[in-house]
């Protein structure tokens, strides 16, 4: 197909090599965040599954815990069951409307410091220049040909990738089951064989992703950075190179020294697209392919202090400041470009969501009741002309004891319930039951009223706790009896 | 600001356009393409080994020999061989004896369950609750017995089945059809019916109809019409009808006479699937010890 129009004359091709990428090591202010940010974000993973957390002799003292097998999920105090899954789903709906709160405060900031992406290929990142050496180290090592070293120091890095891959694996693994254990029978060959496909499945997909894949993750797969297109606007924070202040480039430091012509601070020295993980030229302007990671601003920083020049030329700016002090104002500073209505907005939203489920965590009972009346047969007539409907009454008592309760009809004179399996014989308007400690029992009881009464007449199951916890729950239902005629 | 949108990426653009926004020409990692290669080298090589390509009355066969009717097989043995214990001991312990709160039992309610959807519902309702003529097994009254031994020899042996010499049988006389009664007595006969069974009140009509019942009727459903299991008689006095009890029904019972049928499981089901048809109707609410 021919393309009407190609600027830049340049072809592209359907397909093209991935250029590589030898990011400079550089120290500087973000990069210490960064570094901070990395030894929390990674502790946080690695340490959290090993946390205990006393819940008494029926649940698992496991802090944190996705209990698969029993439908549950522990997170210290917090204890979910599967049908209050909404917890999850408003824990979900918090984190993506935290991602826009962040979004509309400091901008990319998720992708350039805190998602797993980031700070699994910064730690990639910083094993190969320990195992290559810094950048040029790396191209050279990269043009030489295959020998005994090279292959030496490539067998060590990606050795190292994968031990590091096998560890976030393993680590991962723990969230599901008692960690302890689960780590003597790993060492042991005991575990469950999908611990160990598990382990091999991240191990492998950590080493692509964080080793071989990295930023392509971020420009090719990752839906978010779409998504930052549509969030971003004139009055976020991006990484921008300031032109204005930089342009023209002058090509060395001792031409701009010379002051023969009017030139810019920006000297070309190509440090910052050094140091850049995903290998742009961030003096193009704004573009996907920046995570707003920093590093550039810290390289830009490094190179104005040594020419003399105040730092920023690179730096975190609204497009909106830009155009303000391109015009002549002073730089804007940060924390004002923080408060703004979108910000607030989705505060307010972000801290609704979370209050009310915190509302709601305080307030739900740990013992309840359903009723599932049974439709066929609604009714069954007996021989001395009463009736007899039946019912499947699920009690859950959550809570990691055994409870004591009662399970009572309120209305419907002259009905009378008893459990399938204990018979007639102790048939009452009232049965006292044991739970046991975080489960849910399931009875079928039948009901039997006298034949004559309105064809749905409403009454109520109660349950309550005969300890000295006071907890109860009600849930109204209907006896049937034949419609006239029937 | 730098206003060059194709720039900031250094990717030409296509040229083409729409409100200001370009597209650009990015070109495919490479990695891409072989992954894109690889999964054609993957779905030709699952050609060859899996059934895949459709023929006029059939499909390739695949080298594997795999078949999804196979592979419904094998998870059908797997499921059985998993039952097989459960399956072996229902075979050989009659039903009674085992204990109505083990595993067993309930795992032999559940199959019942299954099997009365297949087998029963057809004449005695998905809910077992019955109809005209067909009986409900929900209730606490039975024609033949409620208790498990009983419900198991009705099951295995049929209701009135030719070629089982244990068949629950019996046989009510037509009486009004072979003129043992005229309609007349008959009518008296339903009228006592009708008073002992709390429909209507004291009459003349009852009071000889309580004589006729004496000499024809006491035989079976005994002398207070409360009926006998022993001859699949129903009680006439409780408030539950296979065949209504109204007049008309009652006097058309009475002329005609009544003799439901039921086939004899034994000839049809193996030991198990009986045992666990007898807990399953036991367990409707009405079972008796
Ligand atoms: S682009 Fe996606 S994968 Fe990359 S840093 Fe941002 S969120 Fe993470
Ligand atoms: S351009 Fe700068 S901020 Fe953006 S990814 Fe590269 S180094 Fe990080």
């Amino acid at each position: 197909m021919a393309h009407p129009e190609r600027p830049g004359g340049r072809r592209a091709g359907l397909y093209a090599r991935r250029p590589d990428i030898f990011p400079r090591k550089i120290d500087g202010r973000f990069r210490r965040l960064k570094w901070a940010i990395m030894v929390i974000t990674l502790a946080i993973y690695y340490v959290t599954p090993w946390l205990r957390w006393n819940r008494g002799p029926y649940a698992p003292d496991q802090a944190v815990l996705v209990d698969l097998a029993h439908r549950r999920f522990y997170f210290f105090s917090i204890e979910i069951w599967p049908h209050e899954f909404y917890y999850v789903a408003g824990l979900l709906v918090m984190a993506g409307v935290g991602l826009f709160l962040v979004t509309s405060t400091v901008g990319r900031a998720w992708c350039g410091y805190a998602c797993p992406q980031t700070v699994w290929t910064d730690l990639f990142l910083h094993i190969e220049r320990f195992v290559d050496g810094d950048r040029n180290a790396q191209i050279r090592l990269r043009k030489a040909p295959f020998g005994p070293g090279k292959i030496a120091r490539r067998a060590v890095k990606h050795g190292a990738w994968l031990l590091v891959g096998m560890i976030t694996g393993g680590a991962w693994i723990f969230y599901f089951a008692d960690a302890p254990a689960l780590a003597r029978s790993l060492f042991d060959g005991t575990s469950p064989r999908i611990a160990y496909a598990t382990i091999g499945v991240l191990t492998f997909t950590t080493y692509v992703l964080g080793g071989l894949m990295r930023e392509q993750v971020c420009i090719y797969m990752c839906p978010w950075p779409r998504i930052q297109g549509a969030m971003l606007d004139e009055r976020s924070l991006t990484v921008t190179y300031k032109d204005w202040r930089g342009e023209p480039r002058s090509h060395g430091v001792k031409r701009a020294e010379a002051g023969t012509e009017k030139v810019g601070d920006c000297i070309d020295c190509m440090a910052c697209v050094q140091v850049c993980p995903t290998g742009i030229d961030i003096r193009n302007g704004p573009q996907l392919a920046c995570i707003t990671c920093a590093l550039c601003i810290d390289a830009c920083d490094q190179i104005m202090a040594k020419i003399g020049r105040p730092r920023g030329l690179i730096d975190y700016a609204t497009l909106e400041d830009c155009k303000q002090e391109a015009a002549g104002a002073p730089p804007v500073p940060i924390r004002r470009t923080l408060l703004r209505g979108r910000t607030f907005l989705y505060f307010g939203l972000w801290g609704a969501v979370g209050l009310a489920m915190t509302f709601a965590l305080g307030a739900r009972t740990r013992l309840d009741l359903q009723v599932a009346h049974d439709r066929n047969p609604l009714w069954v007539r007996l021989s001395d002309g009463s009736l007899r409907n039946a019912y499947t009454v699920k009690l859950r008592n959550m809570e990691a004891r055994p409870r004591d309760v009662s399970l009572s009809i309120e209305g419907l004179p002259g009905g009378v319930m008893w459990d399938s399996m204990s018979g007639e014989a102790g048939a009452g308007r009232t049965l006292r039951l044991t739970i046991a400690p975080d489960q849910v029992e399931q009875h079928r009881l039948y009901v039997r009223a006298p034949g004559e009464g309105g064809a749905k007449e409403p009454f109520v199951f109660v349950v309550r706790a005969l300890d000295d916890e006071p907890a109860s729950d009600r849930e109204e239902t209907r006896f049937d009896r034949p419609e006239a005629g029937q | 600001m730098i206003d060059r949108p194709e720039d900031a990426t250094t990717t030409p653009s296509t040229g083409h356009e729409w409100d200001g926004i370009r597209e650009l020409d990015t070109p495919l990692p490479r990695w891409w393409l072989w992954v894109f290669y690889a999964t054609i080298v993957f779905a030709a090589g699952y050609c060859v080994v899996y059934p895949a390509i459709p023929l006029l009355n059939s499909a390739t066969r695949g080298t594997s020999g795999w078949t999804s009717r196979g592979q419904l097989a094998t998870d059908m043995a797997a499921a059985e061989a998993t039952r097989a214990k459960v399956t072996a001991a229902l075979a050989t312990t009659p039903i009674e004896q085992v204990d109505p709160k083990s595993p067993l039992m309930a795992a032999a309610i559940e199959g019942g369950r299954a099997a009365f959807r297949v087998h029963c519902v057809q004449c005695h309702g998905s809910g077992a609750a019955g109809s005209v003529g067909y009986p409900n097994l929900n209730d606490d009254d039975w024609l033949w017995g409620g208790n498990l031994a009983t419900i198991h020899r009705t099951i295995l042996h049929g209701v009135r089945q030719p070629g089982d010499a244990e068949t629950r049988a019996s046989l009510m006389p037509a009486f009004g059809r072979d003129g043992i009664l005229n309609p007349a007595q008959i009518s008296d006969v339903v009228s006592y019916i009708r008073l002992i069974s709390q429909q209507d009140g004291p009459s003349a009509a009852a009071s000889r109809g309580q004589v006729l019942f004496a000499e024809n009727c006491s035989a079976c459903h005994g002398a207070e019409g409360k009926g006998s299991r022993e001859f699949g008689a129903p009680n006439l006095t409780d408030k539950i009808w296979l065949y209504g009890g109204d007049r008309d029904a009652l006097t058309a019972t009475v002329t005609t006479a009544r003799a439901g049928v039921m086939p004899a499981w034994g000839q049809r089901l193996d030991a198990a699937t009986i045992n666990m048809l007898a807990a399953y109707v036991h367990s409707l609410g009405g079972g008796e010890q």
